[in-house]
């Protein structure tokens, strides 16, 4: 029942730069393969963060080239299924499941439609009931994907549950970051906006926090939980230890390397978090004069889709400083890493499965 | 029928009305009980028929403020037979059935239906509660004369709260011709408005919106004022926070007529429990968090409330135990915990689960069964809850050293929707005696739905 703890991920082949072939079928006896999946970054060594951006890098070099396809995954089936609107994870997500060469089905649920808890469950079943080996999801509820991982066989991947979390933006963010300024341990990174409701806001914090940097959050103080106390910083038994909560978006700002700012939702403003965007744009919107308090040369990022001018003023979000569409391009190459690793036959290695026997070099 | 003489032997009879603690006989007659004797030498009574109690705890048949019987409505959750078959197996002889059936117990003829049924299909008590309002909508008070002619022991519109303070005002003053108490489920839903578990930093690590403490302890307020105002009787249902204890401790000194309830869950579980490994922390978010079977309303609190209810128990600030027995169906739990039902199926657990408290010393054994018997027979003003001479022969018969592990498949109640499932507990209802019947014998029948 609980978490194994992976100490040591080692298998160099997800480092090389382009998949192994596929082998031949009656090479690997898939059956005997244990089914892993993505639900967040928390469950993942630092090891196996590292092992998955640098397979990320060489999958960014496939989907520069001319034809992107390779066979790694020719023959897997991926399912995404979506419950909440999104364009830019679900194509994310395609475009990679089919540059490797897997078939990827889409299926669009609408919430509504699944209200019952018996739907979703029924759902799984019957995709179980069919041949696939990843199942990508998003889903306004907390939870989901871990609930449909205890259903499934398949692979799941979360695509975003709720106001919990979302690991393949936080492994995109990581692995945007690292490619500029190499080394994240010890760089500071200001993350503005909704942290209360925001599932990248927690994985983010999660994330970087692992990988050694220091972060720190500033928002309206409606937007945080109740038990997190402006001007404070959080101690190990909340899950988020280390992290700073800014009493001023330029406390938070000053001397960062990286600014995030998120998206903030019109509907903060009608439950009565805020008293108006325009009030949040004025104390919480990331401009040039708030970017200029960050390090010279601090990367501006934004996990999408962008409120312009009201979280981030047009100015900056297509500034020089701005990375926003290399995080969109990046996400292709960390889902491809993503699902390479999960799906691909035969890997000793696999995500966040703890099981070190197999993964010792 | 032949009168019918039973004679319990042996065991140690704890009566808290009667101040009884010792090893003693219970001799019953006709449904009746006789009275408590003095251990026969040769454990011989001419004519009784004996059960021998040797080693076991002997106490009044349990009585349960707050029960969910589903029934009439939600049959496929629970119904007056399996749901009070079930209390007999938890030791509970009386239970109080909540109004939130379909249709509601807003008028005499569904209580008169209730308590027709429950003499017919039932196995033990069924004392019915009626709405505060009609249909439990919260804008028209419910007949409450018609209702306490029909026989129902209080009022409440269960689950959900009396919002308009006017509403409960008057409640609370109509209330008080009938003499009957107002049982409001005190929780301001517009503060933490969506939140499917309390606030803290278990809700924030999981992502799942949080309802603080004030919600309740804001309510509770109210009504402790509005009870001061009217001098109405406030009965509080399932308290679980320290500050709904505050209000409440300060609302007793003052005279108010209060009484208040808490549950085993809010006494044993708490929010870390919602992580799914029986209230250890992990370090990592898991597939076996989200646990639905500890989603309840009001959710399950931090250490510090739990601690605090322990301590208001056992000093009788906090008057009585009841159960908030809420059965669901599988497909209810089995979903995401935002989706999930509120509720636990307590029934079969209750006893055992608020024992460890005993033997972690952190309440008597002696306030604990009287939580359990005295306390609520006195909100509910009847001849219930004791062994005394004449009063229905209602007897729970406990094994204090009984190790068992939690398996909600063997329920008696038609579902099994408990977060105590796999857990080993100490102590443990063997025989529950109805009117001087068995109704629950753990030779004959553990496990079997009846």
């Amino acid at each position: 029942m609980t978490n194994p703890t992976t100490t040591t991920v080692g298998n160099g082949a997800a480092t090389e730069s382009t998949p192994p072939q596929v082998p031949a079928p009656d090479a690997v006896d898939v059956t005997a393969v244990p089914r892993e999946h993505l639900l967040d970054l928390d469950d993942l060594t630092v090891g196996e963060i590292t092992e998955l951006l640098d397979s990320a890098e060489g999958m960014l070099e496939i989907t520069g080239r001319d034809i992107r396809k390779t066979p790694a995954l020719r023959g897997k089936t991926i399912i995404t299924m979506f419950f909440e609107n999104s364009t830019r994870t679900r194509v994310s997500f395609e475009q990679a499941g089919k540059i490797l060469g897997a078939d990827v089905i889409n299926v669009t649920a609408s919430a509504s439609s699944v209200s019952k808890g018996e739907s979703l469950l029924n759902t799984v079943k019957t995709l179980q009931a069919m041949p696939i080996d990843a199942l990508v999801i998003r889903h306004p509820h907390s939870g989901a994907p871990y609930f449909v991982s205890n259903h499934t066989d398949a692979s799941v991947i979360n695509a975003g549950d709720g106001t919990h979390a979302h690991p393949t933006q936080s492994l995109l963010d990581l692995f945007t970051v690292r490619n500029h300024v190499g080394e994240i341990a010890g760089k500071k990174i200001a993350i503005v906006g909704d942290v209360l409701y925001s599932r990248v806001a927690r994985s983010d914090i999660l994330a970087f926090q692992k990988m050694g940097a220091d972060v720190t959050v500033s928002c309206p103080n409606t937007l945080l939980p109740d038990e997190w106390k402006l001007g404070s910083t959080l101690g190990d038994e909340t899950g988020f230890g280390g992290l700073k909560l800014a009493r001023s978006v330029d406390e938070a700002v000053d001397g960062a390397d990286v600014v995030m700012a998120l998206r903030i939702q019109q509907e903060r403003q009608e439950a009565g978090h805020l008293p108006s965007l325009r009030e949040y744009s004025d104390r919480w919107g990331i401009n040039s004069t708030r970017l200029a308090v960050a390090n010279e040369g601090a990367l501006l990022m934004h996990p999408g889709p962008m409120n312009e001018g009201v979280e981030i003023s047009s100015e900056v979000a297509h500034g020089a400083q701005s990375v926003v569409e290399e995080q969109v391009r990046n996400g292709v190459a960390v889902r491809m890493a993503v699902l390479y690793k999960l799906c691909a036959p035969g890997k000793s290695t696999r995500i966040g499965n703890g099981d070190e026997a197999q993964t010792q070099a | 029928m032949a009168a019918r003489k039973l004679a319990i032997t042996g065991g140690r009879v704890i009566d808290p009305a009667q101040g009884i603690d010792r090893i003693a006989d219970v001799l019953i007659s006709n449904g009746k009980v006789i009275g408590i004797a003095e251990v026969s030498s040769d454990n011989g009574h001419d004519g009784y028929e004996v059960i021998d109690a040797a080693g076991m705890i002997v106490t009044p048949g349990f009585v349960d403020l707050h029960t969910h019987l589903r029934d009439p409505g939600q049959e496929w959750k629970e119904t007056i037979s399996t749901g009070t078959r079930a209390a007999a197996h938890g030791g509970f002889t009386t239970v109080c059935a909540m109004p939130n059936t379909d249709p509601v117990q807003d008028s005499a003829s569904v209580v008169l239906d209730v308590i027709r049924r429950s003499a017919a299909d039932g196995v033990v008590r069924v004392l019915p509660i009626g709405a505060i309002s009609v249909g439990q909508h919260g804008k028209q008070l419910a007949p409450m004369g018609e209702l306490a002619d029909a026989g129902v022991i209080g009022f409440s519109d269960d689950g959900i709260p009396v919002a308009d303070a006017n509403l409960m005002r008057q409640a609370l003053a109509y209330s008080v011709e009938v003499d009957l108490p107002i049982i409001n489920h005190a929780e301001d839903k517009k503060i933490g408005a969506g939140g499917v578990m309390s606030a803290g930093l278990v809700a924030t690590r999981l992502g799942l919106a949080g309802v603080p403490s004030e919600a309740e302890t804001a309510m509770v307020t109210r009504d402790l004022q509005l009870a001061e105002l009217t001098g109405a009787r406030l009965h509080i249902p399932h308290i679980s926070t320290v500050g709904s204890i505050a209000a409440l401790r300060a609302a007793k000194d003052r005279g108010v007529d209060v009484t208040a309830e808490v549950t085993p869950h809010h006494l044993t579980l708490n929010d870390e429990w919602i992580f799914g490994l029986k209230g250890v922390v992990p370090e990592q978010v898991g597939r076996e968090s989200y646990d639905t079977n500890t989603k309840v309303n009001p959710p399950l609190r931090s250490r510090a409330d739990v601690d605090a209810v322990i301590e208001a128990l056992s000093e009788g600030l906090i008057d009585i135990i009841a159960t908030d027995h809420a059965p669901h169906a599988e497909t209810d739990k089995v979903c995401t915990y935002d989706e999930a039902a509120h509720g636990i199926n307590v029934l079969e657990t209750a006893f055992s689960s608020v024992f460890e408290l005993v033997g972690g010393s952190k309440i008597s054994l002696n306030r604990l069964i009287e939580s359990l018997t005295a306390s609520p027979a006195k909100i509910l003003n009847r001849d219930l809850g004791s062994l005394k001479q004449g009063f229905s022969a209602d007897v729970a018969i406990i094994d204090p050293t009984s190790k068992w592990v939690v398996n909600p498949q063997e329920f008696i109640s038609k579902s099994a929707n408990s977060p105590l499932d796999g857990v080993e507990l100490t102590g443990r209802v063997v025989r529950t005696i109805y009117q001087g019947e068995t109704v629950f014998d753990m030779v004959t029948s553990a496990g079997a739905r009846a």
